[in-house]
């Protein structure tokens, strides 16, 4: 177990290594500079500019610079906010993304798993079309549609939570089943269809046979078989939210991520492009690994060196 | 004369599908005693194993038993709720599945999926549940039970597998077991030792069995007595005896005349394929495929004509003004042993 988690390890630097690599030639290929009124300054103001923030040097000698950098944990310096170090930047806001994203899928994933499993339990009823249609809305229903509508009806209207900011945990709240219904309508999804595929299988009727309860076959024997095609989806689609969504930050006014990075990339801020992938690409990497185990906790067959727990 | 512990009269099953219903099962009745085993025989399709599912009520959702009553001592299953039957199942008749490779569930240690039927009927706690299913995996034969209690059904084979199917089964000791082809899957190795656990296991735990199969070999070392199906019905019923050595209905000849013996050097097979239960024939359904079909066969129904006290058989060679017919070479081989056997049997007494 610990060699095959050193390896892993091992092939996870390798991983954030290669994003870095390609993400900054890339980065380097955009059009454009990061200077917002470049034609108004004069080629001896840019040439200064320029040696400032070391884009004089040749593109991989900056490479070597910004690796040399990372290694020591020096992601270097945004040029949107003057002086702001990229770790700074990072670390003052991914905390309000982070628990949005967590929460939004905790949220999702619990409510779709009741909803897919109800489904696929009363399979070719009205039951069934209702949650089918329900989560086809919920996934071709842009969240910024129900973010505002959440807003008018239930912050305005009703005046349960407040309209926007960030606050306290009823802050939290509209955004958090905004940004859900995402995942809620594809787990919805997923558990319908492997639980139907489950629920006709043997071993239910196995379970049918031992006397147990409609609850009890789909509690104990039918979920966690249907959970194994979920888990795949869950990690890489948790990073995605926690490290930030643009629209439903921007609605909410949340002090998030998401904004950060997509105006880092309209402005060319080299340095907080670099930061916000790679810490996209770390955490994606790391929940890849954490899923390899989860698989190995839920399905005992394909437990990492099949030798028990 | 033993307890009777079942009884099932004029059973009729259908099956609603978009082409129309299928009579799945047309009139079926049959006993059980308690402690003897009931072998019913047939080919697939024949509804042997629907049949079994009326008894648990585990019939699928698109059948509906349109008359008939299944009596389980002076009960009427059919009448329970799925509430009342949940308390029949695992506890007073418990079943064997098919295929034990798929039959477990891959997620759960074997431990708990055996233990699951006594914590639910016998409201056990865990632990003295664990110890019960500990105590039964001895029984059934799985050499260090103590490790492999906590193991997955993956790290067992197909025959160690069908032990702790017939573990989780007879766990509750239950009344009556249903096994549903349990040999079926398995290697014919294998299958002799789990027939062979069976027999033990049922003078253990006085339980009684319905045996499921399509293999004429295998019924005849387990049963006591043989039902076999065709079509949806009973066509002939008797001792195992009975069946092997002195069979009446055409269907029964053919089954037997199909199976390999030391002295066969060609087999036989039954022509054809049997009807459409959506549209069933509306004389013997056999006689489509049987060379001994008369015309009456097709145009009504034949009863059961009896034979002794415990064999009938449905089939009108068997009324006083049919014909002599002469079955093949085998089954008259058969007939002339059970004669032979008739007569020693009668010199004893």
């Amino acid at each position: 177990m610990r060699k095959y988690l050193l390896k892993r390890v091992f092939y996870m630097l390798l991983t954030l290594f290669l994003v870095a690599t390609i993400t900054f030639f890339l980065m380097k290929l955009m059009p454009g500079t990061p200077y917002s009124n470049q034609e108004k300054m004069t080629p001896q103001q840019i040439k200064i500019m320029n040696e400032q923030y070391g884009l004089n040097k040749p593109v991989w000698l900056q490479y070597l610079i910004y690796l040399g950098g990372m290694l020591h944990g020096d992601l270097g310096t945004s040029f949107q906010y003057s002086n702001q170090p990229v770790s700074y930047l990072i670390s003052s806001r991914i905390g309000a993304s982070a628990q949005l994203g967590l929460q939004a899928m905790i949220f999702g994933v619990l409510v779709g798993i009741i909803i897919g499993s109800f489904a696929a339990i009363n399979r070719n009823t009205w039951i069934d079309t209702l949650c089918t249609v329900l989560s086809i809305i919920g996934k071709s229903v842009p969240n910024f549609v129900l973010a505002v509508l959440l807003q008018f009806y239930i912050a305005l209207k009703l005046g349960w939570f407040p309209i926007a900011d960030w606050g306290g945990f009823s802050y939290t709240v509209l955004p958090t089943i905004a940004l859900g219904v995402g995942p809620l309508a594809e787990t919805a999804r997923f558990i319908r269809t492997g639980m139907v595929d489950v629920l006709s299988s043997d071993y239910i009727e196995l379970a049918r046979a031992k006397g147990l309860t409609k609850f009890g076959i789909v509690y104990h024997h039918a979920l966690r078989n249907s959970l194994i095609p979920l888990v795949t989806l869950i990690g890489p689609y948790t990073v995605a939210l926690m490290t930030g969504s643009m629209v439903i930050e921007n609605i909410f006014s949340i002090p998030g991520i998401g904004e950060q990075f997509v105006k880092s990339i309209t402005t060319n801020d080299y340095p907080t492009i670099m930061g916000v992938t790679m810490l996209f690409s770390a955490g994606l990497v790391v929940v890849i690994l954490l899923t390899d185990i989860v698989y190995g906790i839920i399905d005992p067959r394909i437990r990492l060196s099949g030798n028990g727990d | 004369m033993a307890e009777r512990i079942l009884d099932v009269k004029n059973l009729e099953i259908n099956f609603h599908t978009y082409a129309g219903d299928v009579k799945a099962i047309r009139d079926v009745s049959f006993h059980l005693d308690k402690g003897e085993t009931l072998a019913i025989v047939g080919e697939s399709g024949s509804g042997k194993s629907v049949t079994t599912k009326s008894l648990m009520g585990l019939l699928a959702n698109n059948a509906e038993v349109v008359g008939g009553s299944i009596m389980y001592h002076d009960q009427d299953i059919l009448k329970k709720s799925e509430k009342e039957m949940q308390n029949i199942r695992g506890k007073d008749i418990a079943m064997i599945f098919q295929d034990p490779m798929t039959s477990l569930d891959p997620t759960m240690k074997i431990g708990q999926q055996i233990a699951e039927p006594l914590m639910k009927h016998k409201k056990m706690e865990k632990k003295k549940a664990w110890a019960q299913a500990l105590d039964i995996l001895k029984l059934v034969g799985i050499v260090d039970p103590e490790k492999r209690i906590n193991e997955y059904p993956h790290q067992f084979s197909g025959g160690m597998r069908q032990r702790i199917v017939i573990a989780i089964a007879l766990v509750c000791y239950p009344e009556i077991l249903i096994a549903d082809e349990p040999t079926t899957a398995l290697d014919v190795t294998i299958q002799a030792q789990i027939l062979d656990l069976m027999k033990e296991l049922q003078s253990k735990i006085e339980t009684s069995i319905i045996f499921i199969t399509h293999d004429l070999g295998v019924v005849a070392g387990m049963a006591d007595r043989v039902a076999v199906m065709y079509a949806g019905k009973i066509v002939e019923y008797g001792t195992v005896d009975e069946i092997f050595y002195n069979p009446q209905h055409p269907y029964t000849w053919g089954l037997l005349n199909s199976m390999p013996t030391l002295s066969s050097t060609l087999l036989e097979a039954i022509p054809g394929t049997p009807p459409d239960l959506l549209d069933p024939p509306k004389g013997d359904a056999f006689a489509a495929r049987s060379a001994y079909a008369m015309k009456i066969d097709v145009e009504k129904e034949p009863p059961f004509f009896k034979v002794s006290d415990t064999h009938y058989a449905a089939t009108w060679l068997l009324h006083p003004d049919a014909p002599k017919v002469t079955p093949p070479t085998e089954i008259v081989r058969r007939q002339k042993l059970f004669a032979k056997m008739s007569a020693n049997k009668s010199v004893k007494a």
